[in-house]
Formats: structure tokens, sequence, C-alpha cells
């Protein structure tokens, strides 16, 4: 084999044809993404109401009076979800191993475990968001701050650590129980099992739902204008109910969106970080 | 090795009337073995014949119905033995290999003596990196075992039972899933490990390798030791029907 390849005729021809077929599938892709959109658009703007809603809810002037006020109030709901979302994090796994501990020792702690998910879970989370506002500040408990902001966070980290422990749950389940069979015949306990062998596997397979959770989490900080926090959605419907103009909400809205995506893109690149280090070019 | 753990004349393990059974199935039955220490003890028959389940209650992974079972002359299978404190003298192998897919080969190797053995980083790495030299798969610590062959993983997942410097390995059909040409690496290192008078008890479907290394080869059948003897006298002159019919399907 000394003399250097060269494609056959036929793989020149196969060559040609291929270029053709992907030519024609690009081309059937723009047109007809054209038309669906373009469609659509022309339905929407030719719709009787159209002008009256491009009115109300479009409006450009509208968009950048509001647009400070929401932004800074948009601030409330990104910290909110900073605060709450690590500490759902850790509370969320602490209830997920709870569930499987095995010490007689751990029966109350287990037990507690079970009734936490079972009950928070069965509890929109817009009424614990009113009971803790307006509950708790009630109790008049010392040391403890009696801001709506912070009860209405709190009550966000128990709805969400509740799902959070199942979705933790569901990922420890998943691991074979030959993982655990071989950390324990290295002589590991079941608790540094969990640690270093289960637990870690399990979080990098329920990333993607635990991604749905907390999109859901960065949204539903906005029940904390219920017990009256300021935050973007309630000074959006305070600035439609005093100029009756409903612009704000759809800044909201994209406020919302343009906080989503780059979470959403960054979970995929961490997914994708792990696959390639550790999977045999299996992407 | 030996001046650490006693005299050499007491037996490393030792079972008696070992009972295991699945609900209504009984998968060992009257089970007797003795493990001497150097021993290389094989474990043949057919699936299903008791191999594997035999070494996962030596290694107090599974529950015994019956029997005593002692290691280094003291009985573990008394339910208020920490069988941590058991399965960290003994290695165990198995078929799957079960190497932690998240950790780098480094890590697999050093977690349990790290956890475990409470050694530092440092000297863990050196010992792991030791091994893994000498098994030649030194340029290997640093991968994630998914992207290393069959053959490789089974030698990581060795080298990782190694580590904790186990007075008995057991070792479990480690060649069973593996590609015909893989084999050879994995048994190569076996080969080694019993020329360095490594104590092992290992379940094989590899009969040649049997004849060639073990000490004692006992064949399973229905869940019981039906023969037990040297390698020389199971495989030329079988005493047990049975044996014969085995051996004939599989030699």
């Amino acid at each position: 084999m000394t003399q250097a390849w060269a494609p056959s005729e036929r793989e020149l021809e196969r060559r040609v044809a291929r270029r053709r077929l992907r030519l024609r599938s690009v081309a059937i892709a723009t047109v007809v993404t054209m038309v669906a959109f373009v469609g659509l658009g022309l339905v929407l703007v030719t719709s009787p109401g159209w002008p009256r809603v491009r009115e109300t809810f479009f409006d450009g002037f509208h968009t950048r009076a509001s647009f400070p006020d929401i932004a800074d109030a948009f601030w409330l709901n990104v910290k909110m979800f900073l605060i709450a979302e690590p500490l759902i994090l850790v509370l969320g796994l602490a209830i997920a191993v709870a569930r499987g501990a095995r010490s007689p020792w751990l029966v109350p702690v287990r037990l507690l475990a079970v009734g936490y998910t079972d009950i928070i879970r069965g509890i929109p989370t817009i009424l614990l968001v009113l009971l803790f506002g307006f509950g708790m500040p009630s109790l008049r408990l010392q040391g403890v701050p009696n801001s709506p902001f912070f009860w209405a966070t709190a009550a966000l980290v128990v709805s969400y650590s509740a799902y959070v422990a199942e979705v933790f749950r569901s990922g420890i389940d998943s691991i074979h129980p030959s993982q655990i069979a071989s950390a324990e015949a290295l002589g590991l306990g079941h608790g540094q099992a969990l640690r270093f062998v289960v637990v870690p596997q399990a979080i990098r397979r329920v990333v993607p739902p635990l991604l749905n959770d907390f999109v859901s989490l960065q949204k539903d900080t906005a029940l904390a204008s219920t017990v009256g926090v300021f935050e973007a959605v309630f000074v959006a419907r305070d600035y439609g109910n005093y100029y009756f103009n409903y612009t704000p909400y759809v800044v909201v809205a994209l406020f919302f969106v343009a906080l989503t995506i780059p979470l959403a893109r960054f979970t995929d690149w961490l997914q994708r970080r792990y696959m390639e280090r550790e999977r045999a070019g299996a992407l | 090795m030996s001046e650490r753990f006693g005299p050499v004349s007491e037996a490393v393990l030792e079972v008696e009337g070992l009972r295991k059974s699945y609900g209504d199935k009984v998968v060992l039955d009257d089970v007797d073995l003795v493990v001497q220490q150097h021993d290389v003890i094989c474990l043949i028959g057919a699936s299903g014949s008791g191999k594997s389940t035999l070494l996962r209650c030596l290694n107090l992974l599974e529950e015994i119905d019956d029997g005593v079972i002692r290691f280094e002359g003291r009985e573990i299978s008394d339910p208020r033995v920490d069988p941590r404190e058991v399965r960290s003298r003994i290695g165990m192998v198995f078929q799957a290999y079960n190497l932690f897919p998240h950790l780098t080969v480094l890590d697999n190797c050093t977690l349990a003596p790290r956890r475990v053995h409470g050694l530092g980083k440092a000297e863990a790495e050196q010992r792991a990196h030791d091994l893994l030299e000498q098994f030649g798969l030194a340029d290997k610590a640093g991968a994630h075992p998914d992207r290393l062959s069959g053959g490789q993983q089974q030698r990581v997942a060795l080298v990782r039972a190694l580590c904790t410097r186990p007075r008995l390995l057991l070792l479990d059909e480690i060649t069973a899933a593996l590609d015909p040409e893989l084999v050879g690496e994995v048994l190569t290192i076996v080969r080694d490990l019993a020329a360095q008078n490594t104590t092992m008890v290992l379940a094989t479907h590899e009969m040649d390798f049997a004849r060639e290394l073990a000490t004692s080869v006992c064949f399973l059948h229905g869940g019981r030791i039906l023969e037990q003897g040297p390698p020389s006298e199971i495989f030329s002159n079988p005493r047990e029907e049975r044996t014969r019919q085995f051996l004939r399907r599989v030699l």
C-alpha cells in the first residue's frame, strides 16, 4: 500500500449527491421556517384587536418608562433566587439522604423527612408564601428578621427543598447496587459509600431535572408579591394599574427569560463537560 | 507480609456448614472450605452453581442462613462483627469491574486506603502509582474508567483491591466479561499475584488457568462443593461423575 489513496469515481459521485441532498434540506428548512414565522406574525398583526393589544402590551414609551423601576425590583427576585437556591440544594440533599438512612438511631429523622416531603409537596407554594409571610412575623420570634422578604424566601426554600429532595432521591436510587457493593467490599461504611460513591454520581444524573425546578423557582419568586415584597411583578402591576398599560408585564417576562436562558446554557455546558471527561466518546 | 498476621499455620479462612438460600431456593448447602495462607483456591462449576454467592458470603455482602465463617481465627458470621472491619482486610474484584465512573483511576485506587485505612493522600497515591506501574497502567492514572478498555478496567479493579493490602483476595469470574484477547492481560496479573504468594479464592471459567495456578480446585454443583482436590487430581482423575460431565463440556 505505497500508493496514496485517491477517492474512486463512485465516491466522487456520492459526494456530489450528498452535497445536493444537504443543500436541498437547508433550502426546505429555510423556506418552511420563513413561511411559519411570517404566517404567525401576520395572523397576530392582522387580528382585529392587534392595534389595541400593541398599544397596551408593546408600547415603546411605557417600556422605557417602566424599565428602570422593574430592573431595580427584579434585582430583588434575583437576590431571592440566589439566596434560596443553595439553601434548597443543601436541604434537599439532606432530606434525600435522611430518607435513606438505615441506622436505628436515625428512624425519627427518616420519618421527619418522609413527612416533610409528603406534607410540603401537598401545599400550593402560594399558600406557603402567604402562611409564612403573614403567620411567622406574628410569632414575634426573637433574633429572626420579620421582613416579608425574609419569610417569602423561607417559604420558597421550604417548598422547593421538598421537590428537590425527591429529585435527589430518584438520582440516588438510580445508582446501580453493584456500586454500593463494591464500595462496601472496599470496607467503606454506608455513609462513606453514599458520600464518595453514590451521591456524586446521583448529582450528575439529576442536573437536568434540578434545572427544571430552578427555572420554576426563579418564576415563583414572583409569589413574594402576595405578601407585599416589592419585586418585579408587583412593580409591573403597580405601574399597569396606574397608567392602564400592561407593557411592564411583557418587560418583566423578558427579564425572567433573560435569567433562565443563561442558566440552561450553563447546565448544558456543565453536563457536557462531565460527559466528555467521564464517558468514552459517547457523545 | 506474614509476620504481621501471626503464625503461618493458622488458616486464613475457614467455612463450616455454610448455607444460603433466597426464599425457597437453596443456593449454598453445607459448604466447607479451608483457605490456608498462600493458597489459590479455584471455584469451578456451571453458572448458578453458587460460586459467586459463596464469594459474596465470604465478604459478608450476603447474610448467611447457617454455618460459620472464620477469618484469621475469628468468627465473622457473628452479626455483632463489624463487616467494614472484615472487608477492609479482604479484597474483592467483581465480574463487571464496578469501578466508580465519576472518579479517575487514581482516585478509585486511593479511595479506600485514604477513607478506610487512614492513609495520607501522598502515601496512598504513591502506593497506587507503584501498583499501576507494576501492572502497566501508569499512563492511565488520570483517566476516568469508561475511557479504558475492558481489560484495562479489570486490571484497575485489581489494583484498586490490592491498594488496601488485603490479607485475602476474592476474584469473582473477573475475566468473564472480557473479550478473549483481553483475558490474557488480566490473567497475567493474577499469575503474578500467585507467584507473590497472595492468598486467593477465585471463581473462574478458565480451566487451563485453574489447572496451572490452583493449589486446590473446588467443583461446585447445586450449591455444594461436590469435589475438592489438587488440580492434577480434579482435572485428570475426577472422582465424581458430575465433575466428569462438567469437565467434558468445558475442556
